[in-house]
């Protein structure tokens, strides 16, 4: 019987294997190798420099640029995005103040968790054509609601380099939302209500109750969240071409859009471009990482 | 045999499986041979066939799809037809140029016809560094298809020859004609007694006039604030002549800081500092500037000729748009009022390595034609580079306007080219600077000395090919 199986598990494992190969493993590989070339992608010919391109990369004012503010997403957009996401999770599923044993969510539960889905049905690039309007300075719906209560001059938001990039940072936000609002309350739906009940008899307050059992209960979850946020952290790209294309004066510009910029937007440097690539490889993945690493807690058990 | 076991070899057939995979897929830059395979297809050159077309090569075009849609590509398409019917004809339209193309240019088969245009153009720096161009000369000196007596040269516009080249060689064919000015609309102007001002003093005098009637008198496109450094270098040049331009586009130290630049960004600083321009304007993209205005909340824009067909959808009846020069900064001016910048734009090219070169030529040949020629103007509305291309077809408002400050401008017509050799320099650099300037965040000195950083950054960088044109 068990020879039998061994032809079968190949037969499945490989092909799944061979693919991920030439489709995953095999473009990074070569940009990795595309990294030590000056190849400029219109041509066969590349000519192997060594290390330069990191060299220059380590020198270039508008890639540092870049990734302060891939920083400044990786340390805002996951804290704020699951503090919003626990908070209206928790509201949903156990913000109800019926007086009886207060596990029910606020009224409405089932049209606030559907109406938070929304932006995840939307594709990036719809989401960001609607904010750009949103934010559209003249005729924007934002400027529109800051003129109707009053204010005079409300600012041009996207065209401002104090503003884009907290504009971009806020759709981000806004989009990832509602995902984990509903991943988070599918999370605490498994958490046993005696356990609430518990706490609720002992005189628990909701917010101790959200510090002491929701939290430490749903670490798995919160950790995966962190680690999807963080990836999502530094890339950006998309929000960010569209928007804003990096502008004004750099002041969005991400890591993402510097890679496509270097190859595909004013200039074609495809060796420089992967060498910018392999760097965010290597920051993604530390960062992922990173947050495996700081986020490990013992697993809790309901038994 | 355990599981892990099984496991563990089939990772390891895995590990075993990907340098395969490598060498399946090969290397991204390993495609195509640098031996030149272009002109696959040659015919016997006769005088019917100067470039030596074979009449049954297929011809594969690809187009930007964008203002000028695709539909006057496909009726050069059928007169080429006409003419090799035996020959058959690939067409394809897309916006993205660059990311459609580039694989097939690795890979040594690109197609025969390329019309590399629009926000995913292929920087051309890069195709000329790497030989990826056919040479156009050949065309240039072939018989004009429909105009007895006369090379195709002998039929383009001035300046259509000297854009298209690098280092001498003719390589990018420019199919329109582009005139880059300040629009309004002559209807507003008339309702409201207003009259185009000639020196920037006046020009300065009106936006008093036209901010005091509720109207801002600008708006830019802020999201590509590059739009505005069209009108403040023209007004360098005007001031100092084409000498400011040659400078720039040859990357000369401190071409921006030039006694004429420094002038003309101090005059333009007073559209900001008086607050004439749009509130909001920063914030716009080129489409949402451009309706703004159409709209009739700003009375200036800066544009290029395509304005009349970008905003076709939206331009209210009887709004006619014209054109019109900058306003002289004085009488020391050395070009005068009417001297306009006109360029050829909307680029053509043949790729080195396409197959049907000879046939791309004749694509061309045909489009320079004057039966191709005037097709296009009566199909998108826009000036080709073929002389006489305009005549008996009747032009709407907009482009009459064209015509007319072209007319006018003549001989004292100037260009810069500094944004087909270093793209990024023009794209992203200059760019962000009119952002800054023109949102009023850095001052006239500061504009200058962030562009000329910019141009300095091209200008060291090893990567870079430069350029250099004579005059």
């Amino acid at each position: 019987m068990r020879h039998g199986r061994l032809p079968l598990i190949l037969s499945f494992l490989l092909p799944p294997l061979a693919i991920y190969g030439i489709f995953v493993l095999s473009p990074y590989l070569q940009a990795f190798q595309i990294s030590t070339t000056d190849w400029l992608g219109y041509s066969a010919q590349a000519d192997q420099v060594g290390l330069a391109n990191f060299r220059t990369l380590l020198h270039d004012g508008y890639v540092w640029n870049a990734l302060r503010n891939n920083a400044i997403l990786l340390a805002v957009v996951p804290v704020v995005t699951i503090a919003l996401g626990l908070f209206f999770a928790s509201m949903l599923t156990m913000g109800g103040r019926k007086g009886r044993a207060g596990v029910t969510g606020v009224r409405g539960t089932a049209l606030y968790r559907l109406v938070y889905f929304f932006p995840q049905v939307l594709s990036v690039v719809i989401i960001a054509l609607l904010w750009k309007e949103i934010y559209s300075p003249t005729s924007g719906l934002l400027n529109g609601a800051l003129r109707a209560i009053g204010l005079a001059e409300p600012p041009a938001w996207l065209g401002d380099p104090r503003f884009a990039f907290w504009c971009v940072l806020a759709v981000m936000v806004w989009s990832n939302v509602g995902f984990y609002v509903v991943l988070f309350g599918a999370a605490m739906q498994a958490i046993p209500r005696d356990i609430y009940e518990a706490v609720l008899l002992d005189g628990a307050s909701r917010a101790t109750m959200l510090r002491k059992i929701t939290i430490p209960l749903l670490w798995d979850t919160i950790q995966v969240a962190w680690i999807y946020l963080a990836i999502a952290a530094l890339d950006g790209f998309i929000l960010v071409q569209l928007m804003t294309n990096g502008g004004p004066n750099f002041s969005s510009d991400v890591i993402g859009l510097r890679m496509y910029d270097t190859s595909f937007g004013s200039e074609n440097k495809f060796g420089y471009a992967s060498a910018i690539g392999v760097a965010m490889f290597f920051l993604t993945l530390s960062v992922a990482v990173l947050a495996l690493r700081t986020a490990r807690r013992d697993r809790i058990e309901y038994s | 045999m355990k599981r892990r076991e099984i496991l563990r070899r089939s990772a390891a057939a895995g590990l075993l499986a990907t340098p395969a995979a490598g060498l399946l897929t090969g290397c991204a830059t390993s495609g195509g041979d640098d031996k030149g395979d272009g002109g696959a297809y040659q015919g016997t050159k006769s005088e019917q066939n100067p470039l030596g077309v074979k009449e049954d090569a297929p011809l594969e075009v690809v187009i930007f799809n964008g203002g000028f849609g695709e539909e006057y590509a496909k009726a050069h398409e059928a007169m080429y037809q006409e003419k090799y019917p035996k020959a058959e004809i690939k067409h394809s339209a897309t916006q993205e140029i660059s990311k459609t193309l580039q694989p097939r240019f690795v890979d040594g088969s690109p197609p025969d016809v390329v019309n590399n245009s629009g926000a995913g153009q292929i920087d051309f720096n890069g195709l000329v560094s790497q030989n990826a161009l056919a040479d156009l000369g050949e065309l240039l000196a072939a018989p004009s298809l429909d105009v007895p007596g006369k090379t195709v040269r002998d039929t383009l516009l001035p300046g259509t020859v000297e854009v298209g080249s690098y280092d001498g060689r003719f390589l990018v064919l420019n199919y329109t004609y582009t005139v880059y000015g300040i629009w309004h609309s002559t209807k507003l102007f008339a309702d409201r007694g207003w009259s185009y001002a000639k020196t920037w003093d006046e020009h300065i005098a009106l936006c008093r006039q036209i901010k005091a009637a509720g109207i801002a008198p600008w708006t830019y496109a802020g999201l590509h604030p590059r739009y505005m450094s069209w009108p403040l270098i023209s007004t360098a040049i005007k001031l100092g002549g084409p000498s400011v331009a040659l400078a720039i586009d040859n990357l000369e130290p401190n071409a921006w800081k030039s006694d004429a630049m420094k002038t003309a960004a101090d005059a333009w600083h007073q559209i900001v500092k008086d607050k004439f321009i749009l509130a909001g304007s920063p914030g716009l993209d080129h489409k949402q500037s451009q309706t703004a205005w159409c709209q009739g909340k700003a009375a200036f824009i800066s544009c290029g000729s395509w304005l009349e067909s970008e905003q076709k959808d939206v331009t209210p009846a009887g709004f006619n748009m014209t054109v019109a020069p900058t306003p002289s900064l004085g009488s020391g001016d050395k070009l005068p009022f009417e001297a306009i910048r006109g360029t050829a734009g909307e680029p053509f090219m043949v790729p080195a390595k396409a197959k049907n070169t000879a046939g791309g030529l004749e694509y061309f040949r045909t489009m320079l034609s004057r039966k191709g020629a005037q097709d296009f103007t009566r199909k998108v509305a826009s000036l080709p580079v073929v002389a006489g291309a305009t005549d008996g077809v009747e032009l709407p408002f907009g482009l009459a306007t064209v015509v007319k400050a072209l007319d006018a401008s003549g001989a004292n017509g100037f260009n810069w080219v500094y944004n087909n050799y270093y793209r990024k320099l023009e794209r992203n650099l200059v760019d962000a600077a009119c952002g800054e300037f023109f949102s009023g965040r850095i001052s006239p000195t500061e504009f200058l000395d962030q562009c000329q950083r910019g141009a300095d950054s091209i200008a060291q960088d090893n990567s870079v090919k430069k350029y250099k044109r004579a005059a």
